[in-house]
């Protein structure tokens, strides 16, 4: 049971004394078209229950799976982009076990002869590059949910929603390589990230897509012996992964000081706790009675084919990022939150091949793209903005034809609505006034207005000038040229000299 | 004599020569199934509006059709009760799928409906197709049609008695150690195992899928042909059924067996046969080598492990394949469960009969950490034998013969508390079922007034072969006559 949440502060201490050894399984649930073995969606998203289903996925008796060739497909460029080995030689096993989520009473998965074997991840820790292994990558089948009125092994009701039965799922086991909480997040965090650029998972955490498992255990600085190590379940955010592992850290190092004895055990993460919670003890191992599924042949792969799917495998984030700063001299912190998700980074290369110089088109989008997506939430493709429009906008922006007021705003209105910022500006004339000429008149005006404020400024305050410059840009409606203005507005107001 | 004791062949001609319709038939078999299945046991269910409803269609499509009309269509068939079909309740023969209607069919069902034939009812069998005599059905014995107070074998003995006692054509049995040959053996029919792959699985309740087989009962060698036509194929619904082409069996059934070389597995006929099986396999081996072809001894000689792997891997797979029979989705379950727990063992507690429950502890057991290497593993590596020993065989000899059955028909009850006596049933088909060679029992003889098989196995995909030199039997030995009840008159 619960232990109640652990101090953040003490985590210091404990890091010092105790060495975590941390390896992340990873459920990604795969962008098929159908199920894992029938012909059922996949996207069960938002169905009512139990009716994106089948004889084979409610495991009616005399149905039978037949093996979906795009999972087997995305799982082998998952290997393929992880450094992994492709075996061309695997099966599906059955895994054994009664719960009502498991309408067949067995689970297909992959037991001694998974689909990818071995590989490793690259990822960033604070900056410094860091590389953990991966043990394996295997398929198979997602169990269904069920909805508790109570507690099911005691006396309660509980509701079953088959509908993602049977969708596919990748398990994506990492050797324990990780060292730190905040190091399993940014493996997760990069691993989440290559997921995307392979288009095979949505990386949802939230919803379930994408899950993480953590086993964790503690060995004194200096040891390289293994502890008795937890597993932790439900970790759906990154936030909730480290949280969770900080507890562990810290449960685990409070037990091992106090010497109490740490038990092998499935914990969960709770929320109203902000702590993990024993869930049910690993003592008395389970036998889930693996053996080869009789329903579905071996499946052997040629090489010619597992070439193919090497070849699919796209430029991925680490990569990219690389090749931003060195075609555009980007800076290290640009490129990567450029590539974070790679639709971000084909837009940013759209819009610089539309015509915008890459600096401003990184800036504008890191800066008030990515706020606009925050606040309206809206990804930049439902925004409805293409990437030649704002392309167009930026090289206003970049000649000062626009102010970057102006840009801000119109983007805002933009965003969603589907309108074309530069043709804006063309119909509501908000071409920036650059034209000395034409500024001289309000420049002057305006200090005619605000004799004080001009006075103030040639004694020495630098803050009247903004008043100035807000007089000529009302009376511009916002379409002068700031710089051009404070130049003119200095050169008539020759700084009194000290006195 | 009634039409259901004719051929399938002289039913199809007189089906379209307009000598008598498909409605005629139907009402013929329900009206002997009425008369003598109350002695027989052999059906679970009829389905009597269906069966006039299909016969009505079959007869418009034979008037459109003529000629071109499939040969099973209007033909009255049998199906056993581990094959789905859509709307009609599908047990098993087990109380935990009782009242459970499959919202789909068993693709051999489906083929055969489509050919037009007219299922007329549920086929009795033991629970989940395991035993051998059809006393572990949870409902009913069905008794041998040749002697009420014997077995008709299993687990496909309503199918088989059916059959034999003419209350269907054809029908259609599945196989997994013998479940089609044994019955066919001791009924005096014929039952064919086709090679495993050939005949989709979907919608067959599994009781061991590595080595499950649909096949057909008929009493002729070609009427099995033309069943077997129908319902084989590649199946995108079942991943091990073949892809391969189906060689149709029909053209080359008469060229009979001159110029071939037919082993004789030493094993099999050393081995503890009844005299009366024995006189009568011996002297069907001399009229197939009078009728030109070459007998020869060859040797299995895996087949004294073949029994014991076979009741390892089997059972293992069906503990398997019956986890889903948990009683929350289909079947009584048990709505007053308190807890999972409660519900998932009352529910197979009471659901399952004491072979089944026997065999998914073996199976259990065969499986779990520990045990797999000196079982499953172990079994699976004999398996690997036997395939080899044959494939040693058929490469001296082109088909192999064998008893079906070391005994003749047992008396019911017998061997119900000995459960390895009834195992010892499978001895001889069993090896087959692990090569996945293509089987056949046809009727060879009798002995004590009991009908006697005699089985002919080829390699595999040699399914059309297989039944050639079962015709070549069938000719030298003469088709089974029907036993007495069936010729009983039928009001």
């Amino acid at each position: 049971m619960s232990e109640g949440a652990l101090r953040a502060s003490d985590l210091g201490p404990a890091l010092a004394r105790w060495e975590p050894v941390i390896g992340l399984e990873v459920h990604a649930q795969l962008l098929t078209r159908s199920k894992m073995f029938c012909g059922c969606r996949a996207d069960y998203a938002g169905l009512p229950p139990n009716t994106n289903t089948c004889p084979t996925c409610l495991g009616l008796p005399g149905a039978l799976p037949v093996a979906n060739a795009e999972a087997i497909r995305q799982t082998v460029r998952t290997g393929c982009a992880l450094q992994s080995r492709i075996p061309l030689h695997s099966k599906f096993d059955r895994k054994n076990y009664f719960y009502p989520d498991l309408p067949k009473g067995y689970q297909i998965s992959q037991y001694d002869l998974p689909l990818c074997v071995g590989g490793w991840l690259e990822f960033e820790v604070a900056g410094v590059e860091r590389a953990a292994r991966i043990t394996r990558v295997h398929l198979e089948e997602d169990a269904g949910k069920l909805f508790h009125g109570g507690e099911i092994h005691h006396g309660g009701s509980s509701l079953v929603d088959l509908n993602r039965a049977g969708v596919p799922l990748m398990e994506i086991v990492g050797e324990p390589d990780l060292r730190t909480p905040q190091e399993a997040r940014a493996y997760l965090v990069a691993l989440r990230q290559l997921l995307l650029y392979l288009g095979v998972n949505d990386g949802n955490m939230e919803e379930g897509s994408l899950r993480c498992d953590a086993n964790i255990s503690l060995r004194p600085r200096g040891d390289d012996g293994l502890g008795v190590r937890t597993e932790v379940k439900n970790l759906n955010s990154f936030r909730i992964l480290q949280r969770a592992l900080e507890q562990e850290v810290l449960r685990q190092a409070a037990r091992l000081e106090a010497q109490l004895p740490l038990r092998q055990e499935t914990r969960g993460w709770s929320e109203a706790e902000g702590t993990t919670v024993a869930q049910r003890s690993k003592e008395a191992a389970d036998d889930y009675r693996y053996f080869p599924d009789p329903d579905l042949p071996p499946l052997t792969l040629s090489p010619a084919w597992v070439e193919t799917v090497r070849a699919e495998v796209p430029e991925l984030p680490r990569a990219r990022a690389l090749r931003l700063r060195q075609a555009h001299g980007l800076s290290h912190e640009e490129a990567r939150g450029l590539t974070e998700r790679p639709r971000e980074a084909d837009y940013f290369e759209r819009v610089v091949g539309a015509g915008a110089p890459a600096a401003v088109a990184a800036a504008w989008q890191l800066n008030e793209l990515a706020g606009l997506c925050q606040r309206t939430h809206r990804s930049l493709e439902a925004s409805g903005l293409t990437p030649e429009q704002l392309a167009r906008l930026l090289v206003l922006v970049d000649c000062r034809e626009v102010s970057g007021a102006t840009a801000k705003e119109l983007l805002a209105e933009a965003f969603g609505s589907g309108a074309d910022p530069a043709e804006l500006v063309e119909a509501r004339g908000l071409r920036q006034v650059s034209d000395e000429a034409a500024l001289t008149v309000h420049v002057e005006a305006a200090i005619e207005a605000q004799p004080k404020a001009a006075q103030d400024y040639r004694a020495g305050n630098d803050r009247a000038l903004a008043a100035l410059v807000g007089q000529v840009m009302g009376a511009t409606r916002g379409r002068g040229d700031a710089r051009v203005v404070s130049r003119l507005l200095r050169e008539r107001l020759p700084r009194d000299p000290p006195s | 004599m009634s039409w259901l004791l004719r051929p399938l062949t002289e039913q199809a001609h007189a089906l379209r020569s307009g000598a008598v319709t498909s409605a005629e038939l139907v009402e013929e078999t329900l009206r002997r199934i009425g008369c003598l299945d109350g002695r027989v046991g052999a059906f679970l269910r009829v389905t009597p509006e269906d069966a006039r409803a299909a016969a009505h269609a079959a007869d418009l499509r034979l008037r459109a059709e003529g000629e071109a009309a499939p040969d099973l269509c209007g033909i009255p068939i049998g199906l056993k009760d581990v094959l789905c079909t859509e709307g009609v309740e599908t047990t098993a023969g087990s109380r935990i799928l009782q009242g459970f209607v499959p919202p789909y069919s068993a693709t051999a069902a489906l083929r055969l409906a489509e050919a037009g034939a007219v299922a007329v009812g549920k086929c009795n069998c033991d629970e989940f197709a395991m035993g051998s005599s059809t006393e572990n059905s949870a409902y009913q014995p069905t008794r041998n049609p040749h002697a009420l107070d014997r077995v008709p074998g299993g687990s496909s003995g309503g199918s088989a008695a059916a059959v034999s006692a003419g209350l269907v054509t054809v029908a259609l049995g599945t196989d997994t150690g013998g479940s089609i040959r044994q019955p066919a053996g001791l009924c005096g029919v014929v039952g064919f195992k086709p090679t495993y792959g050939r005949v989709s699985r979907y919608g067959l309740i599994a009781f061991a899928s590595s080595l499950d087989q649909v096949g057909p009962f008929a009493r002729t060698v070609r009427d099995c042909a033309l069943v077997y036509r129908a319902i084989a194929g590649p199946d995108r619904r079942d991943a091990t059924c073949s892809a391969r082409e189906v060689e149709d069996p029909c053209p080359q059934l008469s060229l009979g067996v001159a110029g071939l070389r037919l082993g004789v597995p030493v094993e099999y006929v050393e081995a503890g046969l009844e005299p009366g099986v024995r006189r009568v396999f011996d002297e069907a081996c001399q009229r197939l080598a009078a009728a030109g072809a070459g007998i020869e001894p060859v040797s299995i000689p895996s087949t004294r492990f073949a029994l014991a792997a076979y009741y390892v891997i089997a059972p293992a797979e069906a503990s398997s394949n019956l986890a889903r029979m948990d009683g929350l989705r289909f079947g009584p379950g048990r709505p007053d469960a308190r807890t999972l727990r409660e519900q998932l063992e009352e529910a197979r507690h009471h659901g399952f009969g004491p072979e089944v429950q026997r065999r998914i502890m073996l199976g259990t057991y065969a499986l779990s950490r520990g045990y797999y290497d000196a079982y499953y593993r172990r079994a699976q590596q004999v398996r690997t034998l036997v395939a080899q020993d044959f494939a040693r065989a058929f490469a001296k000899v082109d088909a192999i013969l064998a008893p079906t059955s070391p005994t003749l028909a047992f008396r019911l009850g017998e061997r119900l508390t000995d459960p390895l006596a009834m195992y010892q049933s499978d001895v001889c088909t069993v090896p087959f079922s692990l090569a996945g060679v293509p089987a056949v029992s046809v009727p060879a003889g009798s002995a004590e007034g009991l009908p006697v098989g005699l089985q002919v196995a080829a390699p595999t995909f040699a399914d059309a072969l297989c039944l050639r030199v079962a015709q070549a039997v069938e000719t030298a030995c003469g088709v089974a006559e029907p036993p007495a009840l069936a010729l009983e008159p039928v009001r």
